[in-house]
């Protein structure tokens, strides 16, 4: 079937672990968001959810360090987090291994990614499963791009990762929903945490829903790092979902700059069969 | 200079609990296992969050380091900035403090 759905959002942990200290005005406004998107994930009626995170060093290291990855279990497990630091209780989450093997066998054709029959999901994944499979009763693939340690994943390979995990989902009869999770500026786990470049991120924001490809590569580590902090390297999971969906262009449901999340807290879909 | 095993350690022990008790119990025993400078070692026995911060240590292993070791967050961001300020800019690596 073709893809179903494809979006962004947040994934810090703070949106979960510190909710009580966030603006609950502006907290509030992108829980809504969430659960937009929620609604519009179970509106389409998906077989599973493929979820394209940046993770950090929860499975990945660096003695074997994949650009890409998918996610090849009947099931996983996570938070792999503290469960009270993240404010999420531990849990297995439903996989479909068949599905993936089927996904990878097809990305492989384009993409030279790795599979891994063990995850352990951490709050990249667990914090946007926590609003958008609330009950954990729909299949998740998880699919990671190396957003995290150094020499980094191109940002013209994570769009090509993008546009074969389209034409593997196309290709397979079950209805797929894609998720990519991840900042766009911002300066988590350094004493800068709560610093975020808003006129970066909505610059970005325009290029991301114009769906402008040249617009979207054009940036180098160097400046990404500058404006955008090394949380920023995750633009690589929204350009990925851009690549996905390259024929689409997208809507922000939410943008809200908030500090104790770490991150400007966003939602955006690309509008699929829109065109 | 072994970044990279400090890292490793502190990886692993933020995925396996076991090795987590282990290390409670016997954090000689543990650190044996991997290549570490005299600095390295104190910095992860005390531990100074901040010199682990300055050492160079990804800020997506040191998080969790710190919540494991009791550092709520407002300490822990404050650890890192005292690690700048006793032991200078951070060394290594892409989690370095920027000026506003």
């Amino acid at each position: 079937m073709p893809l179903v759905f494809a979006g962004v959002c947040s994934h810090a942990p703070g949106i979960t672990g510190r909710a009580e200290r966030a603006d609950p005005v502006l907290r509030d406004g992108f829980y809504v968001a969430l659960d937009r998107m929620r609604g519009a994930i179970e509106a389409v009626r998906p077989d599973a959810l493929v979820v394209v995170a940046a993770e950090h060093f929860a499975n990945f290291f660096m003695n074997n360090m994949p650009a890409f990855a998918i996610g090849m279990a009947e099931h996983y497990e996570g938070p792999i987090e503290d469960e009270k630091w993240l404010g999420i209780s531990r849990r297995r989450i439903p996989g479909n291994r068949g599905l993936s093997e089927r996904l990878v066998s097809r990305v492989l054709h384009e993409v030279d990614v790795a599979y891994a029959e063990e995850w352990m999901f951490d709050h990249g994944i667990m914090v946007p499963l926590h609003f958008l499979t609330p009950r954990y009763d729909l299949a998740v693939i998880p699919a990671n791009i190396n957003c995290q340690g150094p020499p980094l994943t191109p940002l013209h390979r994570a769009h090509a990762f993008g546009r074969a995990l389209r034409h593997a989902c196309d290709a397979v009869p079950e209805r797929i929903a894609l998720v990519g999770t991840g900042g766009i500026s911002h300066w988590p786990a350094t004493p800068n945490s709560g610093k975020i470049n808003e006129a970066w991120d909505r610059d970005f924001l325009e290029r991301w829903t114009a769906n402008r490809r040249e617009a979207l590569l054009s940036y180098t580590d160097a400046e990404t790092y500058r404006d955008g902090g090394q949380g920023g390297f995750e633009i690589r999971t929204f350009i990925a979902v851009a690549g996905a969906a390259e024929e689409a262009t997208g809507e922000i449901w939410c943008y809200t700059p908030i500090p104790i999340f770490a991150v400007g807290c966003t939602v955006g879909v690309m509008k699929l069969g829109a065109a | 200079m072994s970044l990279y095993y400090v890292q490793k350690l502190l990886y692993q022990l933020n995925r396996d609990p076991e090795l987590r008790r282990r290390f409670a119990g016997e954090p000689d025993a543990v650190l044996a296992g991997y290549e570490l400078t005299a600095e390295e070692l104190d910095a992860i026995r005390k531990p100074d969050i901040g010199l682990l911060y300055v050492l160079g240590v990804n800020g997506q292993i040191l998080m969790h380091y710190a919540a494991m070791r009791g550092f709520e967050w407002n300490a822990y961001l404050e650890a890192m900035r005292e690690g700048v300020r006793r032991h200078g800019p951070v060394r290594a690596g892409i989690y370095a403090l920027v000026e506003d």
